[in-house]
């Protein structure tokens, strides 16, 4: 069983998401995404502008495969990790730290209540697990 | 799910298992990154059991492969390799394979594991009209060990008859011993050996390898070894709706005596004009080269990346294409909304360490 922090919340795609002081969110994959996707190799950063609860807005791309990272809610991106584009692997290093993808402003505060807590998370790649075993 | 007789030992060495073409394989241990830089600088082994493994004896034999793939068997002396297409009547290739000569009409063939099926039923459906006979061999399991190290952690493990005679062993030639047959090929661009050994003697050849040292290797290692070495997968870099002629493999393909079947479809596409060619493609920008997209020069679409990824050896992002054989100067891949620059170049990107990027 991955690491699941229980001060995160968290989407069914595998985002973690930190609400910071500001009322901004963080943004990153969580170690469990990490661990399926491998060594990652590069990142295409998401642009500095709005986007809706769902959209893709940018691609964590290991050596095997390419996922794309998704706003967990609607609103605009403030900042990216730039620190990604030349040193990728942070994410398999510290996917809840030095890992973190993008920050965000919020439009709506209550979206916050859509995303699931740490609780969930944990059961639904548990779920996931039982999927892959039961094939 | 299948599973090959050394499932155990991957899930003992703590490998993260992924369905490959219907089989439970490994596709790391961890890192495919340290998995692939183990095999370029020092020593690695992977499982390949699942691959297909049919033996061909009988009269006929070598009239039989002579008919059947495009190059030519009697190049073989005993003991040898021979990397072969099989093609269909349309020039298309079935896959690809290697056939060893055992002696006089003798030979031991491995096949791809995902096209198991057909390939064997396109042999057998051939081979009909020949006195010769095709025995598949599942009991063999299959151990590559690969790497500038790999011999010489054989020579520690393996019984002293054998380790005397893998001291002799040239390149692209087998032992074939009662217990082992132990051919000096691979599929990583390095020097090492692929292992036929019982299922029953699996586990313990492969563990007496860990304690020698070498690293146990998944198949994503495998990929990015082969791409950087420039070695096509079947189903990406070549499949039945492509000649070998299009896709890089014309050097698989005899000059004389061209009575193989698809040897027609050949002549024919030579006489019309081959329009298509291999090469390889080096991403000048950052991001990864990925099978299936798209390559543009100054006239448009030019060619498709069949196989990309990230070269942990150049540490850019490398592919296989298959272009337009007058491909122009400036050519860019689409990358979902992006075009970038890629730079065309020779294959292979690294053979023996040696990157050429």
């Amino acid at each position: 069983m991955s690491y699941v922090p229980d001060n995160l919340k968290y989407t069914e795609s595998h985002e973690w998401i930190e609400i910071l002081d500001n009322g901004n969110i963080r943004v990153g994959i969580t170690e469990h995404a990490q661990s399926a996707l491998g060594d990652i190799v590069f990142v295409e950063l998401p642009e500095e502008e709005s986007y809706a609860a769902g959209d893709d807005c940018g691609v964590v791309e290991s050596v095997k495969t390419a996922s794309d990272i998704y706003a967990p809610i609607s609103g605009t991106i403030v900042a990216v990790n730039d620190a990604l584009e030349d040193s990728p692997e942070l994410i398999n290093e510290s996917p809840y730290d030095d890992g973190w993808i993008f920050e965000m402003e919020i439009e709506d505060e209550d979206d916050l209540e859509d995303l699931l807590s740490s609780d969930e998370y944990k059961n639904s790649i548990e779920e996931d697990q039982d999927e892959d075993e039961d094939e | 799910m299948k599973k090959t007789c050394l499932h155990q030992a991957h899930i003992d060495f703590g490998a993260k298992m992924v369905d490959f073409g219907g089989w439970e394989m490994p596709i790391n241990y961890g890192s495919q990154i340290e998995e692939h830089h183990a095999v370029r600088k020092d020593k690695g082994m992977f499982d390949v059991s699942h691959m297909t493994v049919v033996d061909l004896q009988g009269d006929d034999s070598e009239a039989f492969l002579l008919k059947l793939l495009p190059n030519d068997v009697r190049k073989l002396s005993n003991g040898k390799a021979l990397y072969s297409t099989m093609l269909n009547k349309n020039g298309g290739v079935i896959d690809d394979l290697i056939v060893y000569k055992r002696g006089e009409n003798n030979y031991r063939i491995v096949v791809n594991a995902a096209t198991r099926e057909k390939d064997l039923a396109w042999m057998e459906k051939q081979v009909e009209s020949y006195n010769a006979q095709l025995q598949e061999k599942p009991e063999l399991a299959m151990i590559a060990v690969q790497g500038p190290n790999a011999i010489e952690a054989c020579l520690k493990v393996l019984p002293e008859n054998i380790s005397q005679q893998l001291s002799e062993l040239n390149k692209f030639c087998a032992i074939d011993a009662e217990n082992y047959f132990i051919g000096r090929t691979g599929y990583t661009g390095e020097d090492g050996v692929e292992i036929m050994i019982a299922e029953d003697d699996a586990r313990k050849l492969w563990d007496d390898l860990a304690n020698a040292g070498v690293q146990p290797c998944g198949l994503g290692a495998r990929d990015t070894l082969r791409l950087e070495a420039g070695m096509h997968l079947y189903g990406q870099d070549m499949d039945e709706n492509i000649s070998p002629l299009e896709c890089g493999l014309t050097w698989t393909i005899r000059k004389t005596d061209n009575d193989f079947i698809g040897a027609d479809a050949l002549q024919a596409i030579k006489d019309k004009g081959i329009s298509k060619k291999m090469t390889g493609v080096v991403l000048s920008e950052k991001g990864i080269l990925r099978h299936d997209q798209e390559l543009i020069d100054e006239n448009g679409p030019c060619g498709i990346i069949t196989s990309g990824s990230f070269s942990p050896s150049a540490e850019v992002a490398i592919g296989m294409a298959i272009v337009n054989k007058d491909i122009g100067e400036d050519v860019k891949v689409q990358i979902r909304k992006k075009q970038l620059v890629v730079k065309l170049v020779k294959l292979p990107f690294v053979r023996n360490g040696q990157s050429n990027i």
